[in-house]
């Protein structure tokens, strides 16, 4: 026991490193699936005890093979990666018993295994990245990630997932190459790769080096952020979430993104930020500039779009530049706020991708305009649909209103009201997408094609109830994501400079 | 038996249940929530209750005091009112909402906290939509996502100024706010477009006709009433208020009588009846308080009658255009019956409720020697009496025979409506009884001589000049039109503007990013061509152009950061 305990770190990685070899070997999906099934359900239970083990005894460093970093490579979890890892392995445990029936209807019987290795390996490349304190350890770990994530959209049953799948290879490729670019700036400068020994050795360098430095904050900040689909990077997702299996959507939109988000604040604060005063660099500006940009043409282009799963996949983007504009924002409410929207849209999201993919099992359509009347015939599903929906609109009582009320507090402590007012004015145009597909799915007769529509079998109802529940419950009760969420703000706003 | 959290929440959660609901238990049930809210009000002294934390902030749910429990009287009784007229009735979309809307309304006016009160404002619009959306047309959907988006914008400006306030005060509590302050500018605003100020006041016209029969009724009585309530708390006394609430009272008059749709005549009258109370709280003396606050009870109950009776018009003919009504009362004579006497009360006559709390507004306005704003009053006073009081039973019920025969209204509605007319009779007849609920300390009485005569005098006057106007045939006959009023700005002119600049600056764009996009990989579009061709379609995202923006976020950041 204790030696498990001890290495609690590196188990993260390799149980699904090792379940996703084994399940490649396996022939029948059933076992494969129950093989996910345990190493998802395994995952949150190692992120919950590293979240005890920092809150308990402050971070934790693993030496990987017992190297001693800077040389070797150092696992370390502090507040905000043990917050973002029990996000991701909390989500795909949760969502993971509704994977069974949304995969038989999209992949065929002989794939699926192939299709839980793919999965596993995902979650490997997305934990690795959370829980490494290496940049290029975190290059590889991404390359792991999105090499599985291509395949897992190209499972996709419309043959546009292929192109889809292609396209997000080859614009997740450059941006791969660009973090990998501004890593090798980094290790040009400073000799070392671990990013804590990264943050010290920056500083010193600054004198003689500023362009390089500059140079390597500005790759990795728009190779990341294509990953992490910060507009106008965000051309490949929209499409990609469409076309993947709805079930991969899920885990996706939950996961991947917030990842390569927490990869970017990782760097922003703990490497750059406490190396260099920030404030001379117009990054912030870029960073506050785009995301509200995003937060309202994306939201406009999910007004108008007529498919269910791409308005949600665009309301992704614009929720997306709240989290970044938080980020942005560089003090404590706007930090709170940024990182609270990750675990609090990840949970929205996923259960409205969720409720998405019931549809799609129970009337192979997504097509908005088809799915008139659609609540009386799914109330459940919808209901939980409308809770989430209504968390992205942001109401009181739902996770929405939590992050949005950081984040315009942090704009006020900043003294930008003009931004305030923009981000509550965005959320009216939440309100109209949600409003319509609302006004659609419970008002309207319902439509000739819905006569057999029922609600999804409890594996996919019994999740997606327990995430509009926890919409609304961590709506009320804040202590385990904003509580967490301020403390890791205020240690990294702490450490810069 | 005591407030724990609020009493809007026996309403909340008790609208619940009511999908499982069906038959004779699910009518009982549905009476019986505003039967029980209004006992536990009763049983509430006064005082704080509901002290909590939400995500480090205190707040009190529920702060009971005169001027809240006023108002959770009159929304009691407008629920429980709209509830019996709603008895007949088996969608369950509108009961849920209904009694969502009223609970959460309850919610709003006993909120010690701006954090609470924004709570139920949002509840209030998001719940108050599905009423209008249950009408089921394309026309109720678009004035429904109208009304949606005005009011949720009402409460972000809310929230907004609530952050605002916090921020400078370090407080939350909701009481006297002030023009002071940015955030109590702002929540100022957000206040008035509930309030249907002028030029903020569309959504009003637009969206209350829209509603269903019986979700109108609700809706007259809520919304509006509740930033009645938020103004009389946070910015009593405010000079600005009594200009507003003036014109208020004044310009909504002209577009009533020219107006054909009767329901929105009512719309528009409510918001003349609103100016009254706006008035009051600009004043701010007690007796003008007490004068705005009673006038809000007296207008949820008459103006909730006249929709009614309009609504079972509605219900029983299908139309409600002045243009193809007329001659009703042979059908529908207790309908007549109570909306003449919703019509006398609106109008304020002697013994009817409107006279003796509208009159304390004009008396208040008198005493403080506002003359101007007391003839602005007295205008509209007469108004009402033209587009209310006589327009409405007169072409609904009277004037040319339209030859339409239908039967009364149901039971459960004439039980309403009976109630309604019994309540505005008691309020005229016995207000010693009425002004005993009052929230401030002011003696008046409204029955003498000097009153009673100008009052009639007034009513006499306006009268003559509508039967002259019809006789003579100058009055705007009734016709179908459409008028225009200042949405017209921002539904039309905003919309083909916005469309003329979306699309020069489409062309633009195309033009640059077209030819950018082209020149910088060629190599990628044409690996992309081979998967273009063979009926993919070619709207999806262009590789060329992410790499594109990429390229362009790159440069532009090296740029900034080395010059």
């Amino acid at each position: 026991m204790s030696a498990a305990w001890l290495h609690l770190p590196i188990l993260q990685v390799v149980l699904p490193l090792f379940g996703a070899i084994a399940a490649a070997f396996l022939k029948r999906s059933a076992s494969a699936f129950a093989l996910a099934l345990v190493v998802s359900w395994l995952m949150p239970v190692i992120a919950g005890a590293l979240l005890w083990q920092v809150l308990t005894g402050g971070p934790v460093s693993y030496h990987l093979g017992g190297w001693e970093p800077p040389w070797g490579i150092e696992y370390r979890v502090d507040l905000l990666n043990a917050f973002v890892l029990l996000l991701i392995s909390a989500i795909g445990a949760v969502i993971m018993p509704a994977a069974r029936r949304s995969i038989d209807l999209e992949i065929e019987a002989d794939r699926q295994p192939r299709f839980y290795c793919m999965f596993l390996l995902c979650l490997t490349g997305l934990l690795g990245i959370a829980i490494t304190g290496d940049a290029f350890n975190a290059f590889v770990f991404l390359e792991i990630s999105s090499l599985s994530t291509y395949v897992l959209i190209a499972l996709g049953p419309d043959r546009r997932a292929l192109l889809a799948a292609y396209r997000y290879l080859i614009v997740g490729t450059i941006g791969a190459t660009f973090y990998v670019i501004g890593v090798g700036l980094l290790y040009l400068v400073t000799g070392t790769l671990n990013m804590a020994d990264l943050a010290v050795r920056i500083g010193p360098a600054w004198e003689a080096q500023s362009r390089a430095i500059i140079a390597a904050l500005g790759f990795i900040t728009v190779g990341v952020g294509l990953k992490l689909a910060l507009f106008p990077l965000h051309a490949w997702l929209p499409n990609a979430y469409t076309y993947a299996p709805s079930w991969v959507t899920v885990f996706l939109s939950a996961s991947a993104t917030k990842v390569a988000i927490y990869l970017l604040v990782r760097f922003y604060f703990s490497v750059f930020g406490s190396a260099v005063d920030l404030d001379l660099l117009p990054v912030a500006t870029f960073i506050v500039a785009l995301s509200v940009a995003a937060m309202f043409l994306a939201s406009i282009s999910a007004v108008f779009e007529p498919n269910l799963k791409r308005m949600l996949a665009y309301s992704s983007v614009a929720q997306i530049g709240y989290i970044t504009l938080g980020i942005g924002l560089q003090n404590q409410a706007g930090v709170t706020g940024g990182l609270v929207h990750i675990v609090n849209h990840g949970m929205m999201k996923a259960a409205l991708f969720l409720a998405a993919g019931a549809v799609l099992l129970r009337v192979r359509t997504v097509r908005i305009a088809e799915l008139a009347g659609i609540g009386r015939k799914m109330p459940w599903t919808m209901a939980a649909f409308s809770v989430a929906g209504l968390g992205l609109i942001g109401t009181p009582g739902t996770t929405g209103f939590v992050s949005k009320w950081y984040l315009v507090l942090g704009a006020i402590e900043r003294g930008w009201w003009p931004l305030a007012f923009l981000i509550v004015a965005s959320s009216v145009i939440a309100l109209v997408y949600v409003g319509r597909f609302l006004e659609i799915a419970w008002m309207r007769e319902p439509a000739e094609g819905l006569a057999e529509a029922a609600d999804p079998p409890g594996s996919v109802l019994l999740p997606l109830l327990i995430l509009a529940a926890a919409t609304i419950y961590f709506g009320l009760d804040t202590a385990l994501t904003a509580g967490i969420a301020g403390q890791a703000a205020q240690s990294l706003l702490g450490g810069m400079r | 038996m005591s407030v724990e959290l609020t009493p809007g929440l026996i309403l909340i959660l008790g609208a619940l249940p009511v999908p499982l609901l069906w038959g004779r238990v699910r009518s009982i049930y549905l009476l019986a929530l505003p039967v029980l809210a209004f006992a536990l009000m009763l049983d509430t002294p006064n005082g704080v209750f509901g002290q909590l934390e939400l995500f480090g902030l205190q707040l009190t749910t529920a702060r009971v005091d005169g001027l809240s429990r006023f108002f959770g009287y009159a929304f009691v009784v407008a629920a429980l009112l709209g509830a019996i007229y709603a008895l007949h009735l088996k969608d369950t979309v509108q009961h849920v909402a209904g009694l969502v809307y009223a609970g959460s309304a309850l919610g709003a006016v006993f909120a010690g906290d701006l954090l609470t009160l924004f709570l139920f404002w949002e509840l209030i619009s998001l719940a108050s939509v599905f009423l209008i959306w249950a009408s089921r047309t394309p026309q109720a959907y678009r004035a429904g996502m109208r009304y949606l988006v005005v009011q949720i914008g009402s409460g972000l400006l809310l929230l907004l100024g609530l952050l605002l306030h916090f921020h400078e005060t370090g407080s939350l509590a909701f009481g006297h706010i002030g023009l002071e302050s940015p955030g109590g500018v702002l929540i100022f605003f957000a206040f008035g477009i509930k309030c249907a100020f002028p030029l903020l006041h569309n959504w009003l016209q637009d969206a209350y006709p829209e509603g269903t029969v019986t979700g109108t009724v609700l809706l007259s009585a809520f919304t509006t009433k509740v930033a009645v309530y938020a103004l009389a708390r946070g910015y009593a006394g405010t000079e600005l208020l009594v200009p507003i609430g003036a014109v208020m009272t004044a310009f909504p008059i002209f577009y009533a009588v020219i107006e054909n749709d009767l329901r929105r005549v009512l719309a528009y009258s409510l918001n003349n009846q609103l100016g009254f109370m706006v008035v009051g709280i600009g004043i701010g003396t007690e007796l003008a308080m007490n004068g705005a606050v009673a006038h809000a009870f007296a207008d949820i109950v008459f103006k909730a009658l006249l929709f009614m009776a309009m609504g079972a018009v509605l219900f029983r003919v299908g139309t409600v255009k002045g243009s193809e009504l007329g001659g009703l009362y042979k059908s529908m004579p207790w309908t007549t019956g109570f909306c003449i006497v919703g019509a006398a009360s609106i109008s304020a006559f002697p013994l009817f409720s409107g006279f003796v709390t509208k009159s304390m507004v004009m008396s208040a306005a008198m005493e403080q020697d506002r003359f101007w704003v007391w003839i602005v009053l007295l205008f509209a006073s007469a108004g009402v009496f033209h587009h209310a009081g006589i327009k409405i039973p007169y072409f609904a019920f009277f004037g040319h025979d339209s030859g339409k025969r239908c039967r009364e209204a149901p039971l459960n509605m004439l039980i309403a409506m009976g109630l309604a007319a019994a309540l505005c009779i008691g309020i005229g007849s016995l207000p010693e009884f009425f002004y005993a609920l009052l929230p401030f300390q002011s003696e008046y009485h409204p029955y003498s001589p000097d009153h009673v005569t100008a009052q009639v005098q007034l009513l006499f006057w306006s009268a003559l000049a509508f039967a002259i106007l019809m006789r003579t045939g100058i009055y705007p006959p009734e016709l179908l039109s459409t008028n225009l009023d200042f949405d017209w700005f921002y539904r039309r002119l905003g919309r083909s503007a916005a469309g003329a600049v979306g699309r020069f600056a489409a062309r633009i764009w195309q033009a640059f990013a077209g030819a950018a996009a082209a020149q910088t990989s060629r190599i990628v579009e044409k690996l992309g061509s081979h998967y273009g061709s063979g009926g993919i379609p070619a709207r999806m995202t262009q590789t060329s152009s992410m790499v594109f923006w990429t390229t362009v976020l790159l440069a532009a950041y090296l740029l900034l950061s080395y010059f």
